[in-house]
């Protein structure tokens, strides 16, 4: 046993895939004490916020600030504004507007400025242009107000008698606010999902939730597997011709559609995570039944469980002792294929709108297709979706390492 | 046709018929063998806001007379195959009044032409780099190796997400989504075509990226087995050339993979109709995704008959081609034909 063990850890697709599936196990574990925030708490208001820290502005403003002169705080704050896109943009339109090009300079951005102050006209209708593209000159006109200017904002509270407006402090341009002071801030390095949810909380609990659905799916798969395939092995005769004709007939249609099936069936409000993983797992022990059929089926008259059956032990026995040891590395590997197909299975019936209920628990499929019903691939935000398929990918990925590193150990047909 | 061919031709049609009943009657069961009344719950969707109860117990008696829920199980089932032998799978929920069949015809071509081609295409390249990666070993295996493996372990509707993100959405390459430009009706002209074959080029590939991988690493495996093979070592022993052994070699390790091909099919398609969700290829995926939003159960149980049956119809081709190509099979009809 120890021998065996030192065997599979000196395999390096072994120990490469054993540390990937440890680690991303540590931090499903670990994650949820640092940050024990509900994964489902609902943080922000609006749709997909970009990954980043966030700084309570209200907070900022009243912790005392810091003068800092940087030299390209200026630049920096107008190129923000004024990028390269938009002063292109501020060119065609002034072109449209009959400013002969070589007048417009987009490099100078006083003057550019200034010429688009003098014939930015929000009615202006430009042949061909589409209302968007009207609104967004509206927008770039509002935020280029005051671009230039040198004095700081003025920051006001009304008075509780009169309501008049009265002036607190001045925030000037080279105010700065130590981000340690300021009581409230927000890492949030995956923003926020569709429903303005942390992304990395709600990914981690995903993760273990699915990690689950995996293990109850490959256990349960694995386990009808074994004993079937073990039954029709080593008894053979109408026992074997029975399992058999029904683990052809499970083969060939696909368990996928089977599971869209019965998911359906058992509809939305039954379908709890483990309620999923048990239906996965009876509709994909079929491939272990018949391997496990195929290995017992070379064992079975073995000198050593012939000796045992003359010993007068009973099937139980000699199945227990004679013949699960020596299949005992296939079903192991057998197993770990089972959860990482479990996982993708999930994945997949919950990318059709028939994975767990969505109320209590995300999982790595939900979020997919939450991300995928909110568009977030079309619409650009990769933090909604790519972090949940690399960890999909990392969790399969890992665990096929492994029965690969596995396999060559047990297989020496297949080592390099 | 010789006498031992037609007795697998025929053992294998049984077993295409014996399999198509087991289909009819899971799909028949399934949904009945769950708890409570199918036909109470699909009322209770449709009659969403309705307050009438007389019109609610119409509408119920209405579902319970059309599938037959009032009647024994026995002549439920006859009334079931009934119907779907003339092809009548009923009247769809969510697309009220259009009949189920007439959904899934418009719908069965796009995914026969997609998932087809694909599967094949995906199934030559994956057994072409396996059988490489085993012959040539070093370089080409070592890259080779662990990109099929993170390949096919990657979900079927992830390549379809990255592909459709790096090719339709950042470099706009093609569509999004559709199966031809949203602004055309079918028709035969060169406008058409073209944007069906423009919309047809992203759910193919990441269906043939998917296959290419898994097929690869089955078929280097059986590649590496064979290589070591005795016959192998006593033909190189007795100075044959390499060309001549590794066409024996694949030869070899090329039926298991046609079994492997028969075997995984239904999983293939599984993935297939999962990137037809991603592209919204108006294929039986999407069609399928259509029917679970829209809770629409004729239409789902149709759509997941139809795939199955199909399936099992590829199954058979493959086998049936595995018949004539199998050695064991042709040296049997040889002996016969001698004898």
């Amino acid at each position: 046993m120890i021998h065996t063990l030192r065997q599979v850890f000196r395999s390096g697709k072994f120990v490469t895939g054993f540390v990937i599936f440890v680690s991303l196990l540590l931090i499903v574990l670990i994650y949820p004490l640092l940050v024990p925030d509900d994964p489902l708490a609902i943080i922000g208001l609006g749709t997909f916020f970009p990954p980043g820290i966030y700084v309570n502005v209200y907070d900022s403003v009243n912790v005392s600030p810091y003068t800092l002169n940087l030299p390209d705080a200026t630049t920096k704050r107008i190129a923000d504004k004024l990028g390269p896109k938009e002063r292109q943009d501020m060119k065609e339109f002034l072109l449209a507007a009959g400013i002969p090009e070589e007048e417009i300079d987009i490099e100078d951005t006083a003057k550019l400025l200034d010429l688009w102050e003098k014939n930015y006209d929000p009615n202006k209708n430009i042949e061909g242009m589409t209302l968007a593209k009207m609104r967004y000159y509206q927008r770039l006109n509002n935020s280029l107000k005051g671009l230039l200017a040198t004095e700081g904002l003025i920051v006001a509270l009304p008075n509780a008698q009169t309501g008049q407006l009265e002036q607190v402090k001045v925030i000037e341009q080279s105010d700065y606010a130590n981000i340690n002071e300021v009581p409230n801030v927000r890492v949030l390095p995956l923003g926020t999902d569709n429903f303005g949810r942390d992304v990395l909380t709600e990914l981690v609990k995903a993760a273990g939730v699915s990690l689950q659905i995996g293990f109850v799916a490959g256990l349960i798969a694995t386990l009808i597997g074994l004993v079937l395939g073990l039954l029709a092995g080593y008894l053979g005769g109408m026992v074997d011709d029975i399992i058999m004709f029904f683990t052809n007939l499970l083969i060939v249609i696909p368990s996928f559609v089977l599971l869209i099936l019965i998911s359906f069936s058992i509809g939305q409000d039954k379908r709890g995570a483990i309620t999923i993983a048990t239906v996965i797992g009876f509709t994909s022990w079929v491939w272990t039944a018949r391997a496990v059929r195929a290995q017992v089926l070379s064992l079975r008259n073995r000198d050593h469980v012939n000796l045992s059956r003359l010993s007068g032990h009973s099937t139980v026995y000699i199945i227990l002792n004679d013949i699960l040891p020596y299949i005992m590395s296939y079903v192991v590997m057998a197993l770990i294929l089972q959860i990482s197909s479990g996982i993708l299975a999930e994945a997949g019936l919950s990318i059709l709108g028939l994975g767990p209920r969505t109320t209590e628990v995300p999982t790595l499929g939900l979020m997919m297709n939450w991300a995928m019903i909110y568009q977030a691939h079309v619409l650009g935000k990769w933090w909604a979706y790519l972090p949940v398929l690399v960890t999909i990918a990392l969790i399969t990925f890992s665990m096929n390492l492994m029965n690969t590193g596995l396999d060559q150990v047990f297989n020496p047909a297949l080592r390099e | 046709m010789s006498k031992s061919y037609l007795r697998y031709f025929l053992n294998k049609l049984a077993w295409l018929l014996v399999t198509a009943v087991f289909a009819f009657i899971l799909n028949f069961t399934l949904p009945r063998l769950m708890p409570g009344d199918p036909v109470a719950a699909i009322t209770a969707r449709i009659a969403q806001g309705m307050s009438n109860t007389t019109g609610m117990k119409e509408v119920y008696e209405r579902y319970a007379e059309q599938f037959g829920t009032n009647k024994p199980i026995h002549e439920q089932f006859l009334i079931y195959m009934k119907n779907i032998l003339q092809g009548n799978f009923g009247t769809s929920f969510s697309q009220y009044p259009r009949p189920v069949a007439d959904i899934i015809r418009a719908s069965i071509v796009w995914t026969i032409a997609l998932q087809f081609p694909a599967i094949i295409v995906g199934w030559i390249i994956g057994n072409a780099l396996g059988a490489m990666a085993a012959y040539l070993k070093k370089g080409f295996d070592k890259v080779l190796m662990p990109i099929s493996i993170f390949v096919s372990n990657f979900p079927a509707f992830g390549m379809a997400i990255i592909l459709m993100v790096i090719f339709a959405v950042n470099l706009k390459w093609f569509p999004t989504s559709g199966g031809y430009g949203y602004n055309l009706i079918p028709n035969f002209s060169w406008e058409f075509i073209w944007s069906v074959i423009v919309h047809y080029q992203l759910p193919f590939w990441s269906i043939v990226l998917i296959i290419i991988g898994g097929q690869a690493i089955g078929m280097r495996s059986m590649s590496i087995y064979e290589l070591n093979a005795d016959y192998v070592k006593y033909a190189r022993f007795l100075g044959i050339k390499d060309r001549v052994i590794v066409r024996y070699v694949f030869r070899n390790a090329m039926l298991p993979q046609i079994t492997g091909l028969a075997l995984s099919i239904g999983t293939m398609v599984s993935g297939a109709l999962v990137a037809e969700i991603v592209f919204s290829y108006p294929g039986l995926g999407y069609t399928m995704l259509n029917g679970v939003m829209g809770q629409d159960y004729p239409l789902i149980s149709a759509v997941t008959l139809i795939i199955t049956i199909m399936t099992l119809i590829a199954n058979f081709l493959i086998e049936i081609l595995y018949g004539i190509i199998d050695p064991r099979i042709k040296a049997a009809q040889a002996e016969e034909q001698g004898g």
